[in-house]
């Protein structure tokens, strides 16, 4: 069933006893196309490595049908870390759109409330103080982005937060926050700072069941719940007043995106690191991809899941000596925001 | 006086945080009117439009919407009896005509209910209404500035409230634009819309406003039908102008002259 309205694109809509929804025809379509393309890939990267298979040995390794080594080799060690690039790309990509959204601004991800940095201030104190294990690394730098989020936050709060605050306090802390960073790096001694220079690229190196399961679970919470935000948060985009005129209680939306948002985040670096510029580059890749009005969750989802695992693809195949997928994504990075850059000028002449 | 009213303000203050703009303000909006209030930059006009919708919440007293204090409401509840086109809105990148009026059916949206017949019919009837039917499939940002504003009110129209309130609505358009608007504002009250409106021009108010509010230093000074409150002396009071009301040849409505520095010619 089509629209009686002219929204100048072709919408689908969907209408059941308690359902109506309308949704873009090219957005759907784009989704279904990322879809295939992440099944495509997943099964490339589960074919690929010291030992090469065929597709058809990896279907019936997935479906259970192979047991001893072809099983080993693509469930127990090829799998976790494919899960682990889609869900963790996915849940950057939401992270990098719902902080695009909210300061409508394109070039925002939660590093812009001082997330990095405060989450790299507290892996160096725990490599530096306590010398700890990669569980207490990983702790460490989850307070410690918590805590400069927050921080952030409290310091922008007045009568409410608005946008625009909060992105010149986060500069300014994460401004702060990495020189203290650098002293700390220049304070250490060579091993200690190699360590952190190896956290700090972010990797998926010997992603085990164990870390997929729990970073998974809180995606999986945490998805949701970007979803039920994702409403009041297209209105948001129309300004605080009207958001608030239509209906929406703005400064808890605005709090719950800022949670959802800084979680995401925070999940992905606890489990492997700072993965750089993925929350950055998805939304905008996905927006253009689908041509929707403003952003929209799905597709930035589905684009942060597909450049993840190209990018540990490349970082673990394609590269001439395996690197951390985090250096690949910062290149892609990058490479984005010289096109962004360049495409914005050429707009304006 | 007893003028039926849905909506009024009982001795509010109302400010932003310890900067109090209109201490104990007590005003109500006739039912079925076209109010518009007027007066000089700062004076609180926008201050107490932003009370009525609820964007900002009396520290003393209280807003009242038919009957029960406005705060007692639920969000999406107070966004169906009373709708606000703010002063400055954002259309976000890339989105059309339609998309932008569709937006304004939030309130009775629900997490899987967002595309209803009513909605569909609402939003159709909203774009007739603002004349932007013919622009629906266009981009918002491709448009001119009074299409534009025409599209923001057709969005307000979709809400479906009984109650507008509208925060300078032609305070960036050339005058062709302003005149447009403020006919089909005039058409959408006759209707049996209680319109309420922040002019700067005073004689826009008189002619189209079928009630105005007249407010300085945060106080309102007169209230009452344009014929009844335009004079001279209320000028001056309010905007410290020395003027001539006349009446306006085409309507008869008040016509604030200003007698400005040179009064010998």
């Amino acid at each position: 069933m089509s629209s009686d309205v002219d929204f100048g694109r072709p919408m689908l809509v969907l209408r059941r006893r308690r359902i109506a929804v309308r949704l873009e025809r090219r957005s759907v379509v784009v989704c279904a196309v990322l879809v295939l393309a992440l099944a495509g890939l997943a099964v490339l990267a589960l074919m690929t490595g010291s030992y090469s298979l065929g597709p058809g040995e990896v279907l019936s390794a997935l479906t259970g049908r192979e047991t001893g080594l072809m099983h080993d080799i693509v469930v127990e060690w090829r799998l976790p870390r494919v899960t682990a690039a889609l869900v963790f790309g996915a849940a950057l990509g939401v992270s990098g759109a719902v902080f695009q959204s909210m300061l409508r601004n394109p070039l925002a991800d939660p590093g812009i409330i001082g997330f990095s940095q405060g989450a790299y201030t507290g892996a160096l104190i725990v490599i530096l103080v306590v010398n700890g294990s990669y569980g207490q690394l990983a702790g460490g730098a989850l307070l410690g982005g918590m805590v400069t989020a927050l921080a952030v936050y409290v310091l922008a709060y007045r009568r409410g937060v608005q946008g625009f605050r909060l992105i010149v306090v986060g500069i300014g802390v994460s401004a702060m926050l990495g020189s203290l960073n650098t002293w700390l790096i220049l304070k250490a001694d060579l091993d200690q700072a190699m360590a952190a220079a190896t956290w700090g690229a972010g990797s998926l190196n010997g992603t085990s069941w164990d870390q997929v399961i729990i970073g998974g679970i809180c995606v999986l919470v945490l998805l949701p719940a970007a979803g039920m935000l994702s409403r009041p948060m297209r209105q948001m985009e129309l300004g605080d007043d009207a958001a608030a005129a239509l209906g929406v209680r703005v400064p808890a939306a605005r709090l719950g995106l800022v949670v959802v948002g800084v979680a995401l985040t925070a999940t992905v670096t606890a489990a492997a690191g700072p993965i750089a510029f993925i929350s950055l580059v998805a939304p905008q890749i996905a927006r253009r991809l689908a041509r929707t009005a403003g952003i929209t969750l799905a597709p930035a989802a589905l684009v942060g899941a597909l450049l993840c695992l190209a990018a540990d693809y490349i970082a673990q195949h394609v590269a001439p000596t395996p690197l951390p997928v985090g250096i690949v994504t910062v290149v892609l990075g990058g490479g984005y925001l010289g096109w962004l850059l360049f495409t914005e000028a050429r707009r304006r002449l | 006086m007893t003028t039926p009213t849905r909506l009024q303000v009982e001795s509010a203050t109302i400010g932003y945080d310890k900067r109090v703009i209109s201490r104990d303000l007590s005003v109500a909006i006739p039912d079925e009117s076209f109010t518009v209030i007027v007066g000089p930059n700062a004076c609180g006009k926008s201050t107490l439009l932003r009370g009525l919708s609820r964007l900002l919440r009396p520290s003393a007293g209280q807003v009242v919407l038919d009957g029960a204090d406005i705060n007692s409401f639920r969000t999406k509840e107070v966004a169906r009896r009373v709708g606000l086109l703010p002063q400055t809105s954002i259309a976000p990148d890339g989105i059309t005509v339609a998309d932008l009026v569709a937006r304004g059916r939030y309130p009775y949206h629900g997490f899987m209910r967002q595309w209803t017949a009513d909605d569909e019919r609402a939003v159709r009837n909203a774009m007739d209404a603002a004349a932007v039917t013919g622009l629906s499939s266009r981009l918002v940002d491709e448009l001119s500035g009074g299409q534009r504003q025409r599209v923001w009110v057709a969005m307000a129209l979709a809400q479906h409230t009984d109650i507008l309130l509208l925060d300078e609505p032609t305070t960036f358009l050339d005058i062709t634009h302003q005149i447009e608007l403020l006919e089909l504002f005039t058409d959408l009250n006759q209707a049996g819309r209680t319109l309420v409106a922040v002019l700067h021009d005073l004689n826009h108010a008189a002619r189209f406003g079928t009630h105005l509010i007249a407010m300085k230093d945060g106080r309102i000074v007169a209230e009452g039908t344009p014929e009844k409150i335009v004079t001279a002396e209320l000028v001056e009071e309010v905007f410290g102008l020395r003027c001539l009301v006349v009446a306006d040849p085409v309507a008869g409505t008040p016509h604030v002259v200003p007698l400005g520095r040179d009064r010998s010619r």
